[in-house]
């Protein structure tokens, strides 16, 4: 059985009596354990999708699962389901500290032993300890994703959403983000459902890969399928020639 | 170690020691404003006069001496003069920094955290409770702030503590609409999404993450507001409503003056002097304030 099912998903929303249909009836499903990459350009409903499952998206139709069970947003949801944002500088409070920021999951689940498990936390992103204290304005993009990376991992969730982790990031730190992403789901056993536009990010990341377009699904690849180019729409394909020179190496 | 060294610290020990880092840097930032330093010396000069009153005040400003009054500034033990009692206007003067300061400090406490509480309250649930508490706050912003606190303390009785409680419940309009604008900048913001995403419910969000977005704002606001709130005290003294005779309250003293205005100019002037200084006191620390406490320019 698969953890993620989305069931002919669609999400409509409402402004000022005009509806904009952002998905439209997507299905896939997502085993534990895998990483499921969704790729798609801008305004494809790839994220809306994340969003939907977080609750902060109007689902209209279709159903989410989550290891079977119908989707409820209350605490044990999201003890199971954490994200991680697009944008580091947006994604933690500016006037928080790293300690803060790191030991609200743990103060809103009542979890004990917040001082050993923020620790932890850090080093687990491989962030120094001392950086406990400081203020998210005293950390750069890449090390900011890490702290955001490692809010999401405090509550111990199976699933982990993940928006564009690292497309607000510079090249270099982008594959030390995603070398970090991947250490941390060998090592926890973690199931990624992630967003790109970038197919070279997904071919590293993802087992498997949904091709968006107008909130639409297009095409379903495995990893084999992308690295051989065995694309079967023209879409796939030409967004695949977009970022193949960056796939080869 | 020393203290600077303590406090600029980039990797902090504790929250302790990383707020009281930021504060430091703040107070860095505030140090380079001249006139802000000049607004601060005013309200700290302010401060030491209704703390030291006893000390500082050369009279008794209660006590009426008929033979000496309306003794003009630089008379020979009274040298702001004396009013139509007799009595030494310097030391009337300091001791009305006593009251001044707590009807500040009063305000300062009550108006700005209901304007708060409303103004993030609704921005965050939106809806009808934004409409309702918006219409609420219209409502209030539609009177004459005096006017009001007029008709308040016309129903609870003329006194300090009544002229205190009308005019916080006149002034906190303005903090509920600017928490309102600071809150619905934030509510969608990320961070909010992130921790609401952890199960947070709305008191701790509102409480812990979009108060301390809205609290500059605030307290720039605050800060700038006290001229005005000095002078509907002192407004409310004088015309009898707020506090009462002999207290030496400095709206009092004007109103007292005023009989005088022409031959005793001094007697008027020289309280009025007082508001006017303090008032600048509070003007100039609020610009300062804006520059350090804004969360655009803070922070980079």
């Amino acid at each position: 059985m698969a953890l993620i099912e989305i069931d002919n998903l669609s999400v409509t929303f409402t402004a000022q009596g005009r509806h904009v249909r952002a998905v439209e009836g997507v299905s896939l499903s997502v085993p534990a354990r895998e990483s499921y990459g969704l790729v798609g350009e801008s305004g494809s409903g790839k994220s809306t999708i994340l969003r939907a499952i977080c609750g902060l998206a109007p689902v209209s139709a279709g159903t989410i699962r989550i290891g079977g069970e119908v989707l409820r947003h209350d605490k044990a949801f999201v003890r199971r389901v954490q994200m991680v944002f697009q944008d580091p500088y947006a994604s933690l409070h500016p006037r928080h500290t790293l300690d803060r920021t790191l030991s609200e999951p743990l103060a809103i689940h009542g979890l004990g032993d917040a001082d050993r498990r923020v620790m932890q936390a850090l080093e687990a992103v491989g962030l120094p300890t001392s950086f406990r204290f400081r203020y998210p304005h005293q950390l750069s993009g890449g090390q900011r994703q890490r702290v955001a990376i490692a809010r999401a991992l405090m509550l111990e969730p199976e699933i982990v959403l993940l928006d564009e982790p690292t497309s607000a990031l510079d090249a270099s730190v982008q594959a030390e983000v995603l070398n970090l992403l991947s250490r941390l789901r060998d090592e926890r056993g973690l199931t990624f459902l992630m967003v790109s536009h970038d197919l070279a990010v997904i071919d590293h990341m993802c087992d498997r890969v949904l091709v968006m377009q107008h909130g639409r699904a297009v095409e379903e690849l495995t990893r084999d399928a992308l690295a051989g180019a065995q694309m079967k729409t023209d879409y796939a394909r030409s967004l695949f020639e977009a970022s193949a020179d960056r796939m080869m190496g | 170690m020393t203290l600077t060294e303590w406090l600029r610290d980039p990797n902090p020990a504790s929250r302790r020691q990383a707020r009281l880092g930021q504060a430091w840097l703040a107070w860095l930032r505030l140090k380079r404003n001249p006139l802000a330093m000049a607004g601060l010396a005013i309200i700290v000069l302010l401060l030491v006069l209704a703390a030291f009153a006893p000390v500082l005040a050369t009279h008794d400003p209660i006590a009426q001496n008929l033979q000496n009054r309306l003794q003009p500034p630089g008379s020979p033990g009274h040298w702001l003069g004396t009013d139509d009692f007799g009595r030494d206007i310097w030391s009337r003067i300091v001791y009305g920094a006593r009251i001044t300061l707590s009807v500040i400090a009063l305000v300062a406490v009550t108006a700005p955290v209901l304007g708060l509480i409303i103004g993030t309250v609704a921005g965050y649930f939106g809806g009808w409770v934004d409409a309702v508490l918006m219409r609420v706050t219209d409502i209030f912003l539609a009177f004459p702030r005096l006017i009001l606190a007029l008709a308040l303390v016309a129903v609870l009785g003329p006194g300090i503590e009544n002229a205190v409680l009308a005019i916080a419940l006149t002034a906190w309009p303005p903090y509920a609409r600017v928490a309102r604008a600071e809150t619905l900048t934030v509510r969608n913001s990320d961070y909010i999404a992130a921790v609401r995403l952890q199960g947070a419910g709305p008191v701790r969000i509102i409480w812990g993450h979009i108060m301390p977005m809205c609290l500059p704002s605030v307290i720039i606001r605050v800060t700038l507001d006290m001229a005005g709130v000095i002078l509907i005290a002192a407004g409310l003294g004088f015309l009898g409503l707020g506090a009462q005779p002999p207290l030496s309250e400095w709206g009092l003293m004007i109103s007292a003056g005023r009989k005088y205005l022409f031959e005793q100019w001094w007697v008027a002037t020289m309280p009025g002097l007082a508001i006017f200084i303090v008032s600048l006191g509070f003007n100039l620390l609020g610009d300062g304030l804006r520059d350090v406490l804004d969360p655009r320019s803070a922070g980079k």
